[in-house]
Parts: structure tokens; C-alpha cells; sequence
């Protein structure tokens, strides 16, 4: 039993994070932009916050701190998706050029930045934000140990985050807009919906929730930033995929996702497994294998925003 | 010399120039506010690039260069098609690896030959690796992008079991080295002395030039680039659009293969590390750079993979002073971020050049 929690706990690590940029790249993707710079959002959201939380350790209490970080984390991802926004409904710029860069640039300027000012491509931090228990919620059999138990803040608010997308997405005026854009610009405009104005917000959105994600990925496995999220801004996007598109898929396909991440990690440890003796590349490869299939299957009648990556032409009304 | 406006090479060429200008300027603000003292010094350096160190740094500069010719040929071919693959990343790896093993195990062959078997295999690995994205967008319309990205991860991952099971040498804990199989050098050491040059540069422009001929001067060619234009029109044209997606893609994984196998067949390139990050292979991501920067033309990317070269040994000499090398990788994003604009740049850039010829 206990080896069961402890994959549980440890699988929300990966699932929370990978759900929470999943859900970002959805609403740009479902406003008509198609956002492959999801990993270096992550990466300048993670630097400026674990830079925060370096700063101000101490000064507040944990958990207020892991809040402002987080806070700090969005703003900074949004600023940076504004780049990847101008160039792409702006500049009608290709969006796979523009996300290219932003990735490139992200990598070299955390580290560069790191050195100037912490003289390392490291940067260190305290992590105080683990929650051993959470009042009497933990003290649940089975459930308070599955949910309740050695886990952060952030697995609330990814659940939480889950819950308001699906919301926004389906059951506003905002959500039918923005699916709107991404489905068929052109009737979106002629119906008096501003699309630049949408496709801003998908991106902003997707800014904000990857800047956030790169914070949730960085702070529990590792107590020093060095400059990447490990690939999973694009891992992300395989999730995204993966999910089809739809925020409750999207959460299925992170649980599968980071399931399966965490077994590579403890397979061995794992009795029924540990029997079958299989190396670590096969739990690591089939997410991956797994979401090629399913792409094989699915692409036909593909449920992608039909516009995402094409910048939107008046002149195609 | 008259329509310069129309004039399509100028204006692409002049394009690039200006994001190039801009990006040195960006990097000389960049060291103005992180290291004022050393700002002048730095920039200097960076302009000067691979020619810091003499003939040395020329030497390490082809060196360089080499390997990011061919991811940069892989990417700009499959660019030609209207297929953008980011997975040149994992055939990279595929063909590195396939090099190495060749390299290291097949030692019945002669050595004289041993290194072209190995290269060979190389180039034929990268291809198959792609082939798969290639079939699926072909016939499944599976979108090129996210399955040559997760293939790059399951070639990294399998790559790292595949080390481990076949090459590992657990007393020095790495791979061992293909030392039998090194590139031949032919004596350019004794022009290039102390560089690292190898024969690895002038087969990636021997490769530009059959790439050039291929989509200039062959039908297969001409058919390839209608298919990036567009596929529809090429298939009412009696064009078999299907076959001429995965064989773009196939052969811009050749590339990305021979590439790998020429950066590791080298005794000083990297040993293999078992460590589950894409970044520790980043010629298959500069290729995108130099792909963009050379406008996707295989005689263009020779010279933008040159310049790629020149300013990452730029950014070695950097360490002269107490300055990050970082700053070229910066250079470079900037760079590659104002070429995504260069619809905008070449708009300008004709607009400037009407008012100029209005005005003769």
C-alpha cells in the first residue's frame, strides 16, 4: 500500500504541471495560434519565480511566499507570450519560426542572467512549500493518504485550474469567441467579434498558465534551476494532443503522461513490475509511442482548431 | 542592377543583413547593461569572431560549422517541401549513435573504409528515423511537428538504452570512442594548426551542392518544391504529392543523420552521455537557426552555417574576458526571432528601395 501512495504522491508532480501548460497551449491553440514556445514560457516563468522565492525566502510565510512566486511566475510568462503574440497576429509572422526563437531565447537568457547575477547557471533555493499533511482532510483513510498527504498547493489549484477552463471554454461568451477564432476567423469577424483581441487573450492565457507551470514543475523535484524544464513544454503539447483538444481529455492524457513518467523513475521498486525486468526506456518511450498511435488514428478527422497556424487574412473574408 | 526592388535575392540577402546587424546590436545593449567595462571589448570580439584565434579559430570555425551545414540542409530541405522538421534534433541522435556503434564494433571492415561504412550508416539511419513522420503525414496527415517532436524523445531515450546495452565502457564510465573510425584529415591540420578540423565540412558543402542540385536542376526537385507551395495544385497537376512528402522527409533525415555521424566521428567531439536531455545535442535546433538565416537555399545555408560557426568560437574567445559565452546563444534567438518577421523587413526593405529608385 504504501508503495502505492508514494507513486500516487509522486505522479502529481508530473501530472499537475504538464496539465496546467496543456491548458494554456489549448486556449492558444483554440484561438487560431498555434504555440510551440510553450517551453521557454516555462523556463522564464520558473527562473523569475524560483528567483523570487531566492530572494524573499524567509521574509513571509511559506505558503503566502509560494503564492506571490506564482503570481510573479504568470505575470512574467504573459509578458513573454506577447512576443510570440505580436509576431504571430501582428506580423502574421510563422508561428513555428517565432515560438522556435522564443524557445532559444528563454534557454540562453536564463542562464546568461543566472551568471551575471548569481555568478552560477544555477540558481539555488530553499523548498519549504512541501505540505506533510493538510488539516484534517489528511486524516481520511486511503483518500486523505492519496490526496491529502506530502503534496503542494499546487495540486489544488491545477484541479481548480482544470474546473475554470473547462468553464471558461464551453459555458461563456469569452470561451465561444475564442473557439470562434481558432475554428473560423473569418465568420467570427463578420459575426463582429474582434479576433486580434481574441487571439491576444489565448496567447496571454497560455502565457500565464505555461509561466505558472514552469514554476509547479521546478519547485518539488529540485532544490536548484538550471536553465530548462527537462522538455516538458513539449511534452505539454504531445499532452495536448494527446487530450484532443478538450480540457477533461487533457487531464487523462496528464495522468497517463505522468504516471508513467514517475513508474520509469521507480519501476524497480515496484514488486509486480520489478518482475518483469523491463528497462526504464520502455515506461519512459511509451507515452510518447502511445500518443503516435493515437495521432495515427485521429489525424484523419482531426480535432484540432481548424485554424490554429494560419494568421488571420481579412482579405480571405 | 536597375529593379533592385524586384530584384528577389537583394531583398532576402539585405533582410537577413539587417536581422544580423540588429542582433549584434542587441547583444552589444545586452553587455552595455550586464558588463559596461567590458563592452566594447566584447563586441569587438564577437565581430571578430572565429578570426580571434588566428588560423586556429578559421580551422575550429569549419569545424564547427560542419555538422550545422547539415542539420541546417535537413530542416531547409524539408522547408522547401513545406515540411518543417524539428525532428532533425532526433535523427541527429539516431545518426550519431549509428556512426559510434559502426565505429566501434564493426572492426572487420578495412580500415581505410571503415569511416565511409560508418558515415553511410549514419546517413541511412537519419533517414528512417524520419521516414516515420514522413509516412504518417503523407498518408495519415499526422501533423509534422508533434510526431518528429516525439520522436526526438524516443530516439534520445532509446538512444540512451541502446548506449548502454551496446557500447558502454562501465570502467570510464562513457561510451567508448569509434577511434578506428575517425574522419580522415588530410593534412588540414598542418594549415589549421591546433584546430580540430576535420574532412567533416567539405563533405556538408559537397551535400549542399547535391541539395542544390536536386530541388534546382532535377524534375524530382521541381516537383518536391511544388508540393510545398502547394499540395493540392501539385496533385491536380498530376504531381504524387503522398510519395513526395515522405521522400523530402526521408532525405532531409539523411542529413540529419550524416551530420550526427560527422560530429562523432571525431576524436574531439563529445563522448556519449547517458542523461535524458535533448539540449546536450544542440545542432539539430541550430540547424532550424541556420535553415532560417540561410533562407532555406542549400548555397545560403553553407554560408549561414560558416556564420554560425564564427560567432559560437566568437563566444569561446569571449571567455578571454569575463564575459558568457551565453551571449551568442542570445544573439542567435534574436536573430532567428526577427527573421520569423522578415515578411515585414522585406516589405520595408522594397518600400525603401522604390522611394530610392523613384527618386533617380
Amino acid at each position: 500500500m504504501n508503495i502505492i501512495y508514494f507513486v500516487v504522491q509522486n505522479s502529481f508532480l508530473f501530472i499537475v504541471p504538464l496539465m496546467i501548460v496543456a491548458l494554456g497551449g489549448m486556449f492558444s491553440e483554440r484561438s487560431g495560434v498555434i504555440n510551440i514556445a510553450l517551453e521557454g514560457i516555462m523556463i522564464i516563468g520558473a527562473f523569475f519565480g524560483i528567483f523570487f522565492i531566492r530572494l524573499f525566502s524567509g521574509t513571509m510565510p511559506d505558503q503566502v511566499l509560494i503564492i506571490v512566486a506564482m503570481l510573479v511566475s504568470i505575470t512574467m510568462g504573459v509578458i513573454y507570450s506577447l512576443f510570440h503574440a505580436y509576431a504571430s497576429i501582428n506580423m502574421k509572422a510563422n508561428q513555428t519560426i517565432s515560438g522556435t526563437a522564443l524557445n532559444l531565447f528563454a534557454a540562453a537568457f536564463t542562464i546568461y542572467t543566472a551568471k551575471v547575477l548569481v555568478g552560477a547557471k544555477q540558481i539555488d533555493f530553499k523548498n519549504t512549500f512541501r505540505i506533510a499533511k493538510v488539516p484534517l482532510l489528511g486524516d481520511i483513510p486511503v483518500i486523505g493518504d492519496f490526496f491529502f498527504k506530502n503534496t503542494y498547493l499546487f495540486t489544488y489549484i491545477g484541479l481548480a485550474l482544470l474546473l475554470l477552463s473547462s468553464y471558461v471554454l464551453f459555458k461563456t461568451r469569452f470561451g465561444l469567441r475564442l473557439r470562434a477564432c481558432g475554428e473560423h476567423p473569418q465568420a467570427a469577424d463578420a459575426a463582429g467579434i474582434n479576433v486580434t483581441r481574441m487571439r491576444y487573450a489565448g496567447v496571454m492565457i497560455s502565457g500565464a498558465l505555461a509561466g505558472l507551470g514552469g514554476l509547479v514543475l521546478i519547485v518539488p523535484i529540485t532544490t536548484n534551476f538550471s536553465g530548462d524544464v527537462l522538455g516538458y513544454g513539449f511534452l505539454a503539447l504531445a499532452v495536448l494532443i494527446f487530450g484532443q483538444w478538450k480540457p477533461s481529455n487533457i487531464f487523462f492524457a496528464a495522468v497517463f503522461f505522468g504516471v508513467t513518467s514517475t513508474i520509469s523513475n521507480v519501476a524497480s521498486i515496484i514488486p509486480f513490475l520489478a518482475v518483469l525486468k523491463l528497462p526504464s526506456a520502455v515506461y519512459k518511450i511509451l507515452p510518447y509511442l502511445a500518443t503516435l498511435v493515437v495521432l495515427t488514428f485521429t489525424s484523419k478527422k482531426s480535432a484540432a482548431p481548424k485554424a490554429a497556424g494560419e494568421p488571420y487574412d481579412q482579405g480571405k473574408r | 542592377m536597375k529593379n533592385l526592388s524586384k530584384n528577389k535575392a537583394v531583398i532576402n540577402g539585405s533582410a537577413s543583413v539587417l536581422s544580423i546587424l540588429i542582433g549584434f546590436g542587441f547583444s552589444f545593449l545586452v553587455l552595455l547593461i550586464s558588463n559596461a567595462p567590458y563592452s566594447f571589448v566584447g563586441l569587438t570580439t564577437l565581430l571578430l569572431g572565429g578570426f580571434n584565434g588566428g588560423m586556429q579559430g578559421i580551422g575550429n570555425v569549419l569545424y564547427t560549422a560542419g555538422p550545422i551545414i547539415l542539420t541546417g540542409l535537413a530542416v531547409g530541405f524539408a522547408f522547401k517541401t513545406g515540411l518543417f522538421n524539428i525532428g532533425a534534433t532526433g535523427q541527429f541522435i539516431i545518426g550519431a549513435f549509428t556512426a559510434v556503434y559502426v565505429g566501434v564494433r564493426w572492426t572487420f571492415l578495412p580500415v581505410e573504409i571503415h569511416w565511409v561504412v560508418a558515415l553511410l550508416a549514419a546517413f541511412i539511419a537519419g533517414g528512417l528515423w524520419a521516414l516515420i513522420p514522413g509516412i504518417l503525414k503523407a498518408y495519415r496527415n499526422v501533423n509534422e511537428v508533434i510526431s518528429s517532436i516525439i520522436m526526438n524523445y524516443i530516439g534520445l531515450y532509446l538512444v540512451n538504452y541502446m548506449i548502454k546495452i551496446t557500447i558502454f565502457d562501465p570502467t570510464k564510465n562513457q561510451a567508448l570512442m569509434p577511434t578506428r573510425a575517425y574522419l580522415p584529415v588530410y593534412g588540414l591540420d598542418k594549415i589549421f594548426t591546433n584546430s580540430s578540423i576535420n574532412v567533416g565540412f567539405f563533405i556538408a558543402v559537397l551535400m549542399a551542392i547535391i541539395a542544390y542540385i536536386i530541388l534546382e536542376k532535377t524534375t524530382f526537385g521541381y516537383e518536391l518544391k511544388a508540393c510545398g507551395f502547394n499540395r493540392f495544385a501539385a496533385e491536380y497537376a498530376g504531381i504524387n504529392s503522398k510519395r513526395n512528402i515522405w521522400l523530402s522527409m526521408v532525405i532531409s533525415g539523411c542529413f540529419a543523420g550524416l551530420a550526427g555521424g560527422v560530429m562523432y566521428l571525431a576524436g574531439s567531439a563529445r563522448y556519449f552521455e547517458i542523461i535524458d536531455l535533448l539540449l546536450q545535442y544542440p545542432e539539430g535546433f541550430t540547424g532550424i537557426s541556420v535553415a532560417l538565416l540561410g533562407l532555406s537555399n542549400p548555397i545560403g545555408i553553407i554560408f549561414a552555417g560558416i556564420f554560425i560557426g564564427y560567432i559560437k568560437i566568437g563566444g569561446f574567445y569571449l571567455q578571454w574576458y569575463p564575459i558568457m559565452p551565453e551571449i551568442v546563444d542570445l544573439m542567435v534567438a534574436v536573430i532567428i526571432y526577427l527573421s520569423a518577421l522578415s515578411f515585414f523587413f522585406r516589405a520595408k526593405i522594397v518600400y525603401v528601395l522604390r522611394k530610392f529608385e523613384a527618386k533617380k
